[in-house]
């Protein structure tokens, strides 16, 4: 059967901001979503509240709505398109639990809506742990023995009879959230209390402990007509108890006979058929005991998820564009396999490869936060590599992460590795265990002792041996012949890592391997394992014999993306990746991606004429470029817009004489090294920050002193803010200089006066060498000194004025010609007392293109892409690509108001201080877009935050004493909206002053009163507390108010920290109770700043 | 371990190096690849790659080692065995052995460190090929290339008497017995027998040789054909037994070699593909339901048959039942005014998967002569 006819329209609805969990791996599976069913001719709504995707671009769809999604919003833009039916099993959790609510309120019924993909029930069956389990045993199979509980004297009765330890798992929450192991009683009420509160339906399930066997996935999709594929099986290295986005992972499975495999397929066909998922993907969880074979189903996702998404770039099946056109109609059998063109997608992958897969870990953001590996993902990103041996994917994988030790290394001798201590650390599950093992492996812990420790299967074990032994070989080797260099290469080895082995250079290694002419070959993903001629040109490297991918001879660029999802580097700089590759091959140049990051759009062997899934190191990219070089034109190569991870090769590939279009790497350098950029500011006449280079702690007070606290102090040579703290007095210095950081002569700290009370300003700007195109002025929301990535901004600018704007363009202007881009700039600005400071330039794509693309309705990171290849603004403007007239700061009178609101992952680590810093800890953003600010900043709220601003109730209020002066105003007006107000003594009393009903609750330190009078801490813990505003003097986990915090996260209450936060939540809290806001569409706005621009023009 | 270079020669005179795996020696077949990522122990022991060379796509072979269970003949059948990175060590719960032991004492010679993925798009561009591997006392490669062309060919290859078994035997059904079914053993897997003996047939595996007055004797249900290597061109006694238990009226189902088998009973002709369709992942539709199946194939052979139309035959009419998505080959026929039915595929599925179990099913409810012809 082809598409049915009765839908004409389909909702569509995305996972909303990047949290821990739900990344961009839904952009890549909305995008392919929307694409798809567009290509049929049906109208396509979305809803996603994340402005960084690329779904959300307004090409993608017919009505784009960046609104929050909650089922109230939803309904509301159900109201006004009418949709025939939706799709919500493309958007993670988010939009699952969405379609439920939506579901139980009647909405659906109400407007006629019918369901795809997974109907109520079978989300039920699959997502009910109840259910589930009475599926499995239905089916013949088996499940943990466990217990469902509902309260916590349910968890104690039922343990008594399962027996520590036991795993706690939540029911209805996202990437385990909530879940852990129990190890005793004092574990399971923490873990369970916590997971009580967590699931919506307050329900946990208790389950015997399967800790330490073989964990798998089987990634299956099955059409209308009851055709089922298995798309892909994954093994984890890591075995059960690490949750499997925080395992390394490998496809195919590797340690299976086909009799196990094809029990586990056949136990997965039978899931899929009882659980009722219609048309579509879904992934299914499964642990085998290594003694014995006993297999158990753990879990199923009725949903295309992030091992769907990894499993679409393993194998080149593209499951959630599948999954799409399986939901409007068609059966495996009527669609075909893009990559063979000549065969259908009812058949199941093949590879003649192994893909790895491993996590990337941020516990360096998070003090305080505990860093052993549970059930609950902690994770924030992942790189994935393929090889044409497990040892080549996994070395390829581990340089992908670009963390500082994920490679492998060899100490110097056998006697510097203490192996009983590894063998010790590694029973705990971290970051960083495989390092752990291998060095252990290689000192001679035996295979059993290290599979003993860790449960990591014996053939993954003996593969990392193999490892070291060719690492002994190359070490001991009497020259690097060709001989030796092939066998290391085919064993995965970087050059870097032979360079340490022989005490060379890198590019010592790079240079001989070159004169002796060993280079990768580049192989092809074809889902078939070279059955079939393969058409697309997905390719991986591997020392082998055979080269598949041939040079075109066209003009081409090469565009590097960003690596690994990381805080700071992120979905956004896939964004401008993707547009540069969309825009660039309409422009006429063969574009050739390099990536090695599976969730994202990048990755997608749609995007660009060419990918190559590559880790992003010199070595990698300049075979990459050799082989592209080698016939045609290469225009060179793009690194401004994948963030850091490009931008940190346009020197090293620049020397190897590889032409880099757009800002030159001289350029980058000016930008980024302090005294030349100091050089450019005062060439310019612009004001910075007075600041100080310290190499000891006299020098670092004297600057304190010259410059006047507070000073923001930071190690010299570091990205994304790491290390940086905002210091208010000496002692705060003392301290920070002995814990956070060692100075000395080698090591100086920076010292910059700290700009109090300043309003903070970003912007994106546009240059070709002659003229500036201001994209967009960002006015933050909290003050200077919290990381631009943690603060909320508005756009157009709430409170500059003309003259303000008129400033901030001519600096702009004047840095972007001081050190010289081509393309992008970023600057950021500090304005305190009349005075306009340049903080810093960043002369690349920045975080907040896609969310200024959106909001001015212009597509910045496109015309980056072209300013880079030689087009100017002018002919840009007269294509259309670019406004005919004006920019980004000349936005018309009456334009609305868009609020960009960081998401932040605290819910994750618990223990960790939420007070926002110098240092950026959010993983995604969500936008907020209506008339009035008020309203833009509510949105934005709700669509960060479940439950958003509070519209009545009670707030807690405790304010730092430079804070109550400006703080007191804002809590008046709360108090007039009829918030009642409890509050700290010293705050009381200010509020008393000023005539403000206030009721005093004691701090934690003082305890509970003489009859039991609640602390603060238990009155939130209690839930009499709706909106929370600490803002803390200094930073710290001792400070006061920590405790405030973390049971703000506990409980999940809006927990304000600035008093500029607080002003914009009364605004945001104001316009709510004045009425319900109105849902817009991305179209709609766009049209609406070009009639307003007509009208003012 | 270091092992001896080795080195496989093709018939076109292409010639790739590796190293020893397996016996050392030389050994000779057709050159075909295999692109199961599961199931290397079944692989082996089936015996229609008698005299086949089998290239491994998927690179890591030999992670599970050797078990006792799992064997679908008593002996290792490929004449070589290519794989690019064989296991230095075994993991498994069932394992008893490595494969490269295993291979050793039943004499197979293997080359590994091959790029096994080229090997393969070469053999899938050119098709299958004579092919030679060498280890040891390696000579010089031009005589090499003449002691390849000197193999036999797999096209006009007889090969059923190498492996059909030598007496009669029976497997008894599992449970009470409902049928009794012959099973003429053209190559015959493990598997299948065990199939039909789940389902309550006893089945008596009987030489290839057999007459049909020495079959009919048995007072068979039904008669089973099974798959087996070489050309089904030179099968003239299986299609003459074929013909005997159609005219007759017994019913008949056929795997792989017995499609073939059942093909020619009818009339209809068989070649030889390209490549042929080896591995566990194939779409086949069943023309009946339009349901699509994934199963496990191998054959190199195929049967021409008018795919769109029911079609005369000595026994009536007859059509296609099933057909590979990939590729259009026919997969499947079905006699429509006798009780015969035959798929080019393996339900049997050792390795592979289970979607077409359901076929012997059928093939009972041929047997129980419910089955109605559309």
């Amino acid at each position: 059967m082809p598409r049915r006819s009765d839908i004409r329209t389909v909702m569509v609805i995305g996972s909303g901001p990047i949290v821990i969990g739900q990344a961009c791996e839904f952009d890549y599976s909305g995008t392919q979503a929307c694409r798809v069913l567009r290509a049929e001719g049906l109208r396509v709504v979305l809803v996603n509240s994340n402005p960084a995707t690329i779904m959300t671009d307004p090409e993608f769809a017919d009505a784009t709505y960046v609104e929050p999604i909650t089922p109230e919003y939803v309904e509301r833009i159900i109201a006004k398109e009418r949709p025939d039916a939706l799709l919500a099993t493309l958007g993670g959790q988010t939009a699952l639990n969405t379609a439920m609510a939506l579901h139980r309120a009647g909405v659906l019924d109400r407007y006629g809506v019918e369901l795809i993909g997974a109907d109520v029930e079978a989300i039920e069956r699959g997502e009910n742990r109840e259910r589930f389990k009475e599926i499995v045993a239905q089916i013949g199979a088996e499940s943990a023995r466990s217990a469902i509980c509902h309260s916590m004297a349910d968890c104690l009765e039922a343990v008594t009879d399962l027996g520590y330890p036991v795993v706690v798992r939540p029911s209805f929450t996202m990437g385990g959230a909530g879940s852990g192991i129990a190890y005793d009683e004092a574990d399971l009420q923490r873990i369970a209390g916590a997971g009580l509160q967590a699931s919506p339906t307050s329900e946990v399930l208790l389950e015997e402990s399967i800790i330490g066997w073989k964990e798998y996935e089987l990634e299956l999709m099955r059409d209308h007509r009851d055709n089922v594929v298995v798309i892909c099986s994954i093994e984890n290295l890591d075995p059960m108890g690490v949750h499997t986005g925080d395992s390394i992972t490998v496809a195919p499975a590797l340690t299976l006979t086909d009799r196990e495999y094809q029990h586990m397929r056949d136990v997965g066909i039978a899931i899929i058929r009882a659980v009722g998922v219609d048309t579509g993907g879904c992934n299914i969880q499964f642990a085998i005991n290594p003694d014995n074979g006993r297999m158990i189903v753990i879990e199923m996702n009725p949903r295309v998820s992030r091992s769907s998404a990894l499993a679409s770039k393993a194998t080149g099946f593209p499951i959630a564009k599948i999954a799409a056109r399986l939901a409007i109609g068609y059966s495996l059998d009527e669609i075909p396999n893009d990559i063979t063109q000549k065969t259908p997608a009812s058949f199941e992958p093949t590879l003649d490869y192994i893909v790895v897969k491993v996590p990337r870990f941020a516990f360096e953001k998070f003090p305080g936060a505990d860093t052993t590996l549970t059930t609950t993902m902690k994770s924030v990103g992942e790189a994935m590599a393929i090889g044409r041996s497990f040892s080549e994917a996994l070395q390829k994988a581990l340089r992908s992460l670009e963390s500082r030790g994920a490679s492998f290394a060899w100490p110097r001798t056998r006697e510097d590795v203490d192996v009983a201590g590894l063998l010790g650390r590694m029973r705990r599950p971290h970051d960083g265990r495989l390092s752990l093992v291998q060095q252990a492996l290689w000192a001679g812990a035996g295979i059993d002792a290290v599979h003993d420790a860790t449960g990591i299967d014996p053939w993954f074990l003996e593969q990392i041996v193999q490892i070291n032994d060719e690492a002994d070989r190359i070490r001991a080797a009497d020259t690097l012949d060709a001989q030796v260099l092939r066998h290391a290469k085919r064993r995965g080895f970087s050059d870097a890592q032979i360079a340490q082995l022989r005490a060379l250079s890198e590019r010592e290694v790079r240079e001989l391997r070159h004169a002796l002419g060993v280079r990768p070959v580049y192989k092809t993903v074809d889902t078939c394992a070279a059955e079939f001629e393969a058409y697309t040109p997905y390719h991986y490297s591997s020392y082998d014999q055979e080269n598949e991918a041939i040079p075109s001879d066209r003009r081409k660029v090469i565009i590097l993306g960003s690596g690994p999802n990381r805080i700071g580097q992120g979905i956004e700089f896939d964004y401008s990746c993707v547009h540069a590759a969309l825009t660039l091959k309409e422009a006429g140049f063969e574009t050739i991606m390099v990536n090695c990051n599976p969730e994202t759009v990048s990755t997608d062997y749609d995007t660009s004429d060419r990918l190559y899934f590559e880790p992003l190191t010199l070595e990698d990219v300049l075979e990459i470029v050799h082989l592209e070089g080698s016939v045609g034109e290469l225009a060179g190569v793009v690194v401004q817009l994948g963030g850091q991870t490009p931008l940190g090769l346009a020197q090293a590939l620049e020397d190897a004489g590889v032409p880099i279009v757009g800002t030159p790497p001289r350029a980058i350098h000016l930008a980024e090294e302090r005294g030349a950029f100091g050089s450019v500011l005062a060439a310019a006449g612009l004001p910075a920050p007075a600041h100080g280079t310290a190499r000891s702690f006299a020098e670092a007070r004297a600057i304190a002193e010259r410059v006047g606290y507070p000073v923001l102090v930071r190690p010299s040579y570091v990205l994304g803010g790491r290390g940086m703290e905002i210091v208010y007095d000496d002692g705060m210095l003392a301290d920070y200089l002995e814990r956070a950081t060692t100075v000395n002569p080698e090591h100086p700290v920076l010292v910059d006066r700290f700009l109090d009370d300043a309003v903070e300003i970003d912007v994106d700007a546009l240059f070709d060498g002659t003229d500036i195109y201001i994209a967009g002025i960002m006015e933050h929301i909290e003050e200077a000194g919290i990381h631009s990535g943690d603060s909320a901004c508005a756009l157009p600018a709430i409170t500059l004025t003309e003259a303000d704007v008129e400033r901030i363009r001519r600096s702009t202007s004047a840095i972007a010609e001081g050190v010289g881009v081509l393309g992008l700039l970023n600057v950021q600005f500090a304005l305190a007392d009349g005075e306009l400071y340049v903080l810093e330039a960043n002369p690349r794509a920045s975080r907040t293109v896609p969310f200024v693309s959106k909001a001015t309705g212009v597509h910045v990171a496109k015309a980056a892409a072209r300013i880079m290849l030689g087009a100017s603004i002018a002919d840009l403007r007269s294509e259309g690509l670019l406004p005919s007239t004006g920019d980004g700061s000349t936005l018309p009178r009456g334009a609305p108001v868009a609020v960009k609101e960081a998401v932040l992952p605290f819910g994750r680590f618990h223990g960790v201080d939420t007070v926002l810093g110098p240092e950026m800890r959010s993983t995604g953003e969500v936008m907020g877009l209506d008339d009035t600010f008020g309203v833009a900043f509510a949105k934005s709220q709700e669509a960060a935050y479940s439950g958003g601003l509070p519209t009545q109730g009670t707030v807690f209020v405790s304010l730092a004493d430079r804070d109550k002066v400006r703080g007191v105003a804002s809590v008046r007006r709360l108090s007039d909206a009829g918030f009642r107000i409890f509050a700290t003594d010293g705050t009381a009393a200010a509020l008393r002053e000023v005539g403000v009903p206030v009721d005093v609750v004691r701090k934690q330190h003082e305890g509970r009163g003489p009859q039991g009078e609640p602390t603060t801490v238990d009155a939130i813990m209690a839930g009499d507390v709706d909106l929370i505003v600490n803002t803390p003097y200094g930073v710290g986990p001792r400070v006061d108010g920590y405790e405030i915090r973390t049971a703000a996260v506990v409980k999940g209450i809006a927990s304000i920290t600035t008093v500029q936060g607080l002003a914009a939540a009364v605004a945001g809290i104001e316009s709510m109770r004045s009425g319900t806001p109105g849902v817009r569409s991305l179209q709609e706005h766009a049209a609406a700043l070009t009639a307003l621009r007509a009208r003012e023009g | 371990m270091t092992r001896d270079p080795a080195v496989l020669v093709l018939e076109d005179g292409r010639v790739w190096h590796g190293h020893s795996f397996g016996a050392v020696g030389t050994t000779f077949g057709e050159a075909v690849f295999n692109t199961g990522m599961s199931g290397y122990q079944e692989t082996l022991t089936d015996p229609s790659y008698h005299r086949q060379v089998v290239v491994m796509t998927a690179p890591h072979i030999g992670n599970t080692g050797v078990n006792d269970e799992d064997p679908e003949s008593s002996r290792i059948w490929v004449s070589g065995y290519v794989v690019r990175d064989p296991s230095p060590i075994v993991s498994n719960w069932r394992a008893r052995r490595s494969l490269e032991d295993e291979l050793r004492g039943q004499g197979i010679v293997g080359i590994c460190d091959i790029d096994t993925r080229a090997l393969t798009r070469y053999l899938r561009d050119r098709g299958a090929m004579r092919v030679g591997i060498f280890s040891g006392e390696v000579g010089r490669t031009p005589d090499l290339l003449a002691a390849v062309q000197a193999s036999p060919s797999m096209v006009g290859a007889d090969l059923t008497a190498d492996v059909t078994t030598p007496e009669a035997y029976v497997v008894p059904a599992l449970g009470e017995e409902h049928f009794r079914v012959v099973a003429v053993d053209l190559g015959i897997k493990a598997m299948t027998p065990h199939r039909m003996a789940e389902r309550g047939m006893t089945v008596h595996v009987v030489p290839a040789g057999w007459s049909w007055t020495q079959i009919s004797a048995v007072r068979p249900d039904g008669v089973f054909f099974s798959n087996g290597p070489g050309d089904p061109a030179t099968a003239r006694h299986a299609v003459e037994v074929m013909r005997d238990a159609l005219g007759a009226g017994v019913p008949v189902f056929g795997i792989c070699f017995g499609n073939q088998i059942l093909g020619r009973a009818l009339g209809l002709s068989t070649y030889k593909l390209r490549f042929g369709h080896r591995g566990i992942n194939q779409p086949v539709m069943d023309r009946a339901t339009g349901k699509v199946d994934i199963t496990a194939h191998n054959h190199g052979f195929a049967v021409d048959a008018p795919r769109d139309a029911i079609f005369d035959t000595p026994f009536g009419r007859a059509r296609v039942s099933h057909v590979c998505l990939n590729d259009d080959v026919v997969e499947g026929l079905e006699c429509l005014d006798v009780p015969a039915c035959s798929v080019q595929y393996h339900p049997e599925a050792a390795a592979g998967p289970h979607d077409a179990a359901y076929l012997f099913d059928r093939f009972a409810d041929l047997m129980r002569g419910a089955h109605a012809p559309a």
